[in-house]
């Protein structure tokens, strides 16, 4: 018979010292916490509270592509034609998976953290509601249709009104696209399509090549989604800056 | 060398009933690991010290415990590393049997409900099918190198925090059902046992047990992600199951 032994003797809590890092084990948490509430309060402020991102040749990624629908008369926030699809994205994203579950859920806090005694052993990880996170593929390829556009308007900026031009803000759309690459080609739903299902790396070297591509960007796949994070957010607030006319149109801009 | 202030090392005095800490002051010297300190707490204070330990050189795995509340080998943490006072406990997913030694044969229970290598009638009797390619064979080390020092299981908070030794296999095995799930040569469908009885499901890759592993197994990004993934393409994927049915597959 199969025996499930419980855990050992009830102990006094100690503070847990963690020693792969030198920071306080709440850090991480608390400012992964402050940094995606941030993000959703200001992205709901750009889908819900503005009605465009152009400006001159520049898009925000926040309207890539750019979809103006009127419905009754009412223009449809055009943003949110897009914003679906990186937040499917990053909310079934294995990373940050790991990012909420411990900031938010504190399904640990932190490593060897006593868990709040609210938690108790009706936990279901994720084969519950969360077995949704499962469907991480189908945002990639909505995402990956969206990188094509993405690309498409960063290389198209450069072009404007029959000549060449460049500005800060072209430096901006190039970075940003570039960093959301990094990030989308080295998902872990990508790495098991491009050759992790096989059991055979040398059947395939094509695969095995593509599997390796992943898997170099997949090391710091985290880097990665924190920098795209930010890339987003500074292309967006520039061009809505140069927009909302806060910012002076100035010839670098 | 500069005399140095001896070490306080406050370690679980107890069994399964219960206990307490009980600090001894051990002298410190250089290159010391908590594993030496609590030898000689053994030798020379305290000869009915339990403490398991084989190699003192992070390969067998047996001198798992808790420095400072944290997952670890004793044999592979430097005195140093810490300050003037270090706390040692076992393992707390485990039963204390005394001491700092634990009973950790609920893995060894969980080990045996993983079917083995099996490869196919064809392969078994070919030698050719056997010769294999160094890229296949790299992939297979990494899962190899577990010493079964049960780290990842005493730090996984679905068996530490949770109990659920039910439902969850927990990231050890994991790792031995990565090794044979991704064999080249293994015939056997392991993703239906990973949905069921062995959980994969209850992991929300918070990735403690890579964090923790002295071998520094991938336990995450190279065992459980990938795991997930094969699961989803027989569970979660209708389109992949379409094309399957299209393909009288
Ligand atoms: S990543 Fe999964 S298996 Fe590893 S410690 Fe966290 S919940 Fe447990
Ligand atoms: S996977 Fe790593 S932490 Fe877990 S038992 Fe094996 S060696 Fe120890
Ligand atoms: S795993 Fe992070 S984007 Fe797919
Ligand atoms: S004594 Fe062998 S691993 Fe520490």
């Amino acid at each position: 018979m199969q025996t499930v032994p419980s855990a050992g003797p009830k102990l006094a809590r100690v503070p847990v010292r963690n020693p792969y890092s030198a920071l306080p084990n709440w850090l991480y948490p608390a400012l992964v916490a402050v940094t995606l509430t941030a993000f959703a309060l200001y992205s709901a402020w750009v889908v819900f509270g503005n009605s465009g991102g152009r400006f001159g040749p520049y898009l925000s990624p926040f309207y890539s592509p750019e979809i103006t629908l009127r419905l009754g008369g009412f223009l449809v926030p055009p943003a949110l034609w897009v914003a679906w699809a990186p937040l499917a994205f990053r909310a079934t994203c294995y990373y940050y998976r790991k990012a909420y579950f411990r900031s938010f859920f504190w399904h640990p806090r932190s490593c060897a953290v006593p868990e709040p005694r609210s938690h108790g052993s009706n936990y279901r990880g994720e084969t519950g509601f969360w077995a949704l996170n499962n469907l991480h593929r189908f945002a990639l390829y909505a995402i990956t249709v969206q990188m094509a556009f993405l690309w498409f308007d960063a290389l198209a900026q450069f072009y404007y009104q029959g000549a060449f031009r460049v500005g800060l803000g072209s430096l901006l759309m190039i970075v940003n696209v570039v960093c959301l690459s990094g990030y989308t080609f080295g998902c872990h739903a990508l790495r098991h399509l491009a050759g992790g299902r096989s059991d055979c790396f040398s059947c395939s070297r094509v695969r095995f090549r593509l599997w390796k591509g992943v898997t170099v960007l997949n090391v710091r796949h985290d880097r990665w989604a924190w920098v795209s994070l930010f890339t987003v957010l500074g292309t967006d607030l520039y061009i809505r800056l140069l927009v909302l006319g806060v910012l002076p149109h100035a010839p670098w801009a | 060398m500069a005399s140095v202030s001896p070490l306080q090392l406050s370690v679980f005095r107890g069994d399964a009933e219960g206990g307490e800490m009980v600090t001894y002051s051990v002298p410190v010297r250089e290159g010391m690991v908590v594993l030496d300190a609590v030898l000689w707490a053994q030798a020379n204070l305290a000869p009915d010290l339990a403490v398991r330990w084989n190699c003192k050189a992070a390969k067998c795995g047996s001198c798992a415990a808790e420095v400072n509340g944290f997952p670890r080998l004793l044999c592979k943490s430097p005195v140093a590393d810490y300050g003037e006072e270090i706390s040692v406990r076992p393992m707390a997913a485990f039963p204390v049997v005394r001491d700092l030694v634990t009973d950790v044969s609920w893995n060894y229970e969980v080990n045996q409900r993983i079917a083995p290598f099996t490869p196919s009638e064809a392969d078994r009797d070919d030698p050719r099918a056997w010769r294999m390619q160094q890229v296949d064979v790299e992939r297979a080390i990494e899962f190899r190198k577990c010493i079964e020092c049960f780290l990842c299981q005493d730090v996984c908070h679905v068996l530490r925090n949770h109990g659920r030794k039910d439902a969850y296999f927990g990231p050890r095995f994991m790792v031995r059902m990565a090794s044979l799930e991704m064999h080249p040569k293994d015939s056997l469908d392991r993703r239906p046992q990973l949905k069921g009885e062995a959980g994969v499901g209850y992991c929300n890759i918070t990735k403690c047990c890579q964090e923790v592993c002295p071998e520094h197994i991938h336990i995450t990004d190279n065992a459980i992600i990938p795991l997930k993934e094969r699961m989803a393409d027989e569970y979660f994927d209708p389109v992949r199951s379409l094309l399957r049915r299209l393909g009288g597959r």
